[in-house]
C-alpha cells in the first residue's frame, strides 16, 4: 500500500517536521511571557496605590490643609491640592476647549480638502508631540517671567497648551464620523453654514467631542512637568490667579522625595485619587466610543 | 458659501442647476452671507493660531535662551561644566544622558511592545479577549508620569538593586556594568521609559498589524507556512515601515519624558560607561533648577537646553509623522 503514495502526498499529510512546530510553539511562548511582561507594571502600580493609597483616604483627606510634619492628630489633607488642580485644569480647559473645537471645525468642515488644511492638522500633530516641560518652559518665559511671580494663571496656560492638540484631533476624528447627507439635508433645509455646524454637526458629534474632553482633562490634571515652575506649590489655599498654586501632581512628587513616611503616604494617597479619576475618565470614554460604534 | 458645505460632493463636478438655486436661495439673507462668511473667517484665522503657537513656542524659547547663545555659542553643546555660582554652563551630560536613557527604553519597549501587538492584532486569542487585552496594555499611558516616578522610587528601584548587584558582580569587567550600583540610575530609568513608551508602540504597531490585508496571511498559510513563519516572512516585512515609525513615535516620547526619569535617574551630571552609574537628562535638570533660576544667564542656559530638547523632539516627531504617513499612502 504505502509504495503506491507518492512521495510528495505523503509530504502533505505527514504532520509538520519537529523543527518548525518546536519554533511556533517557542516563539508563541515568547510573544505571550513579554505580552505578560507589558501588563506587569501597570498591574504592579495599581495593586501598590490599592495596597498604599486607597486605606488611608478619609474625610480629612479631603477637607483639610496638610498638616506641618511630625504634629500628632492634627486633621492631614490635601483639600488645597486638589482645589488647585481643579482650578488650574479648568483654566486649561476654558482656553483650550473653545479654540481646539474651533480649530477642529475649519479642519474637518471649511478647510476640508484644502492643502493648508492638512498642513495645520499636520502642525497640531507635531503640537501633540512637544515634550510638555519645553510647554512649561515656554508658560514660564511667556507668564512667569512677564508677571514676575509664579501662578496659577502660568500653570493654566501651560496646560491649556498640553490639553489643545487632544481636543482638536479627537474632534476633528468625531467631526469626521457625521454622514455628508445630514450636512446637506441641512442646507437644503435652507441653514447658512453657521446653523449646520452648530445644530446639525457638533450636536451629531457631541459624544465624541466629549470624549475627547475628558481625555485631554484627564492628561491635564495628571501633569506635573508643566507646574513645578509656572505654578510652583504652596501649603495653603490658592490666593487668585497671581499667585503660586497647589496641585495634586506637584504634591506627589514633593512628598515623593521627602524623607518623612507619612509624607509618603500621602504621596500614595493623592496618587490614589489622581489614578482613580484619570482611569474613570478613561474607561467612560471608551464607553462612549463603544457606544457609537454599536450604533 | 455653500460650496463649503457641500464639501466632497461638489468637489469633483461643476454644481448642477438644483446647487446653483439652492446657494441663489441661500444668498438672499444678506445676513446670512455675512454670519456665514464671518464664521468661516473665524475658524480659519483660530486654526491659523493654533498652528502658530509652534513657531511662538519656539520664538519665545530662542529669545530667553539668547544671553546663554550669546555667551557660550555652539560650545555649550560640547561642554561638560554646569557651574551655577560662576555661571559656566554646558550642556553635554544632559543630551549624553537624555539620549541614552531613551536609547534603553527602546532596546526594552520595541520587541516586548511588537509581542503585545501580535498577540492582540492574531488570532492566538478569542476577539472577547484581544481587544480589552489591548485596551488595558494601552492604559498604563495614561497613568500619570509622576505616579509612575513614585512606583518607581518605592517598588521598582527596590527589586532592580539585586538585579544590577548581580550584574556588577558578575560582569563589572564590561564597562556598560562597571560601577557599583546606587539604586537610582541609568539603567532604572531606561527601563521606567521603556514601561512609559511602550503603550505608544504596542498600539500603534496593532493599527499597522490589523492594516496587513488579511489575503497576504490566508495565501501564506496556504502555502503551507505555520503562523510565525507568515508572521516572520510575510506580515512583519509588510508592517516594517509603521512598526519603525512607532518605534520613533516613542523615541519622541522618551527624549521629552520628564517627572518619571527625574525621580530614578538620580540626577547627577556625568557621562560614564557603566548603566548602573547614575545620569542626568535635559528634561530632569529643567524640572530641578528653573523654580531656582534667579540670574539671567542661568535661566538663559536652561531656556537653550530647552531650545535643543524642543528641536531634538520636533526632527523626530516629524520623522515619526511622516513614516506613518508614507505607510497610510501606500495602503
Amino acid at each position: 500500500m504505502e509504495d503506491n503514495f507518492n512521495p510528495d502526498l505523503r509530504d502533505l499529510i505527514s504532520p509538520l517536521p519537529l523543527g518548525r512546530s518546536l519554533f511556533s510553539a517557542g516563539m508563541t511562548a515568547i510573544a505571550f511571557l513579554l505580552t505578560g511582561l507589558a501588563l506587569l507594571p501597570l498591574l504592579a502600580i495599581l495593586a501598590k496605590i490599592l495596597i498604599e493609597g486607597v486605606p488611608h483616604l478619609s474625610w480629612e483627606v479631603f477637607t483639610s490643609l496638610p498638616a506641618p510634619v511630625g504634629s500628632q492628630g492634627e486633621p492631614n489633607g490635601f483639600a488645597n491640592a486638589i482645589l488647585g488642580t481643579l482650578i488650574m485644569v479648568g483654566i486649561g480647559a476654558v482656553l483650550s476647549i473653545p479654540i481646539g473645537v474651533l480649530t477642529a471645525i475649519y479642519l474637518a468642515e471649511f478647510g476640508k480638502g484644502k492643502p493648508i488644511a492638512s498642513i495645520l492638522r499636520f502642525m497640531v500633530t507635531i503640537l501633540s508631540g512637544v515634550p510638555s516641560i519645553v510647554v512649561g518652559v515656554f508658560a514660564y518665559g511667556v507668564i512667569v517671567l512677564t508677571f514676575k511671580g509664579f501662578s496659577a494663571l502660568a500653570g493654566g496656560f501651560a496646560l491649556a497648551i498640553v490639553m489643545l492638540p487632544v481636543v482638536t484631533l479627537a474632534t476633528e476624528e468625531a467631526l469626521k464620523l457625521v454622514p455628508t447627507p445630514q450636512r446637506l439635508a441641512s442646507a437644503a433645509l435652507g441653514a447658512n453654514p453657521l446653523q449646520t455646524t452648530f445644530r446639525i454637526v457638533v450636536a451629531t458629534a457631541l459624544p465624541g467631542i466629549t470624549t475627547g474632553v475628558l481625555l485631554a482633562v484627564a492628561r491635564a490634571a495628571g501633569e506635573t512637568a508643566p507646574l513645578i515652575f509656572t505654578a510652583l506649590f504652596t501649603q495653603n489655599w490658592p490666593e487668585g490667579l497671581l499667585k503660586p498654586a497647589p496641585s495634586l501632581s506637584v504634591l506627589i512628587y514633593n512628598y515623593a522625595n521627602s524623607a518623612f513616611v507619612e509624607q509618603n503616604q500621602m504621596a500614595w494617597s493623592a496618587s490614589a485619587i489622581l489614578v482613580g479619576m484619570v482611569l474613570l475618565f478613561n474607561i467612560l470614554s471608551r464607553l462612549v466610543i463603544n457606544r457609537r460604534l454599536e450604533k | 458659501m455653500t460650496d463649503n458645505l457641500q464639501g466632497e460632493s461638489s468637489g469633483d463636478r461643476p454644481p448642477t442647476d438644483f446647487e446653483q438655486i439652492g446657494s441663489e436661495i441661500l444668498a438672499t439673507g444678506q445676513f446670512d452671507v455675512w454670519v456665514s462668511q464671518g464664521f468661516g473667517w473665524l475658524v480659519a484665522g483660530i486654526a491659523g493660531l493654533t498652528t502658530l503657537l509652534l513657531f511662538w513656542i519656539g520664538w519665545v524659547i530662542f529669545e530667553r535662551a539668547q544671553p546663554a547663545i550669546q555667551a557660550f555659542g555652539w560650545g555649550f553643546l560640547t561642554s561638560q561644566e554646569w557651574n551655577i555660582i560662576d555661571l559656566k554652563f554646558g550642556a553635554l551630560p544632559y543630551i549624553y544622558g537624555t539620549l541614552v536613557s531613551s536609547a534603553i527604553a527602546l532596546i526594552l519597549a520595541v520587541p516586548i511592545g511588537l509581542a503585545a501587538a501580535l498577540v492582540t492584532s492574531e488570532k492566538f486569542l478569542p476577539p472577547w479577549v484581544r481587544s480589552p487585552l489591548a485596551f488595558v496594555i494601552e492604559l498604563i499611558a495614561a497613568i500619570p508620569s509622576v505616579i509612575i516616578g513614585l512606583w518607581g522610587i518605592f517598588v521598582l528601584i527596590p527589586v532592580m538593586q539585586p538585579i544590577q548587584l548581580w550584574l556588577y558582580k558578575n560582569f563589572s569587567q564590561f564597562p556598560l556594568f562597571s560601577t557599583e550600583p546606587f539604586g537610582p540610575g541609568m539603567l532604572v530609568a531606561g527601563v521606567i521609559l521603556a514601561i512609559m513608551i511602550l503603550p505608544t508602540i504596542a498600539a500603534i504597531s496593532r493599527d499597522v498589524l490589523l492594516a496587513v490585508p488579511s489575503d497576504l496571511r490566508t495565501a501564506s498559510m496556504a502555502l503551507g507556512a505555520t503562523r510565525w513563519e507568515t508572521i516572520f516572512r510575510v506580515l512583519l516585512p509588510t508592517a516594517v515601515s509603521g512598526v519603525l515609525g512607532a518605534a520613533i513615535l516613542g523615541l519622541g516620547r522618551a527624549l521629552g519624558e520628564t517627572m518619571a526619569v527625574t525621580m530614578v535617574i538620580g540626577n547627577s551630571a556625568q557621562i560614564s560607561p557603566s548603566l548602573l552609574n547614575l545620569a542626568y537628562t535635559i528634561p530632569a535638570v529643567l524640572a530641578n533648577e528653573f523654580a531656582e533660576a534667579l540670574d539671567d544667564l542661568h535661566i538663559g542656559a536652561l531656556m537653550y537646553l530647552a531650545l535643543i530638547l524642543f528641536g531634538l523632539t520636533l526632527a523626530v516627531n516629524v520623522a515619526a509623522v511622516f513614516m506613518v504617513r508614507v505607510l497610510n499612502h501606500g495602503r
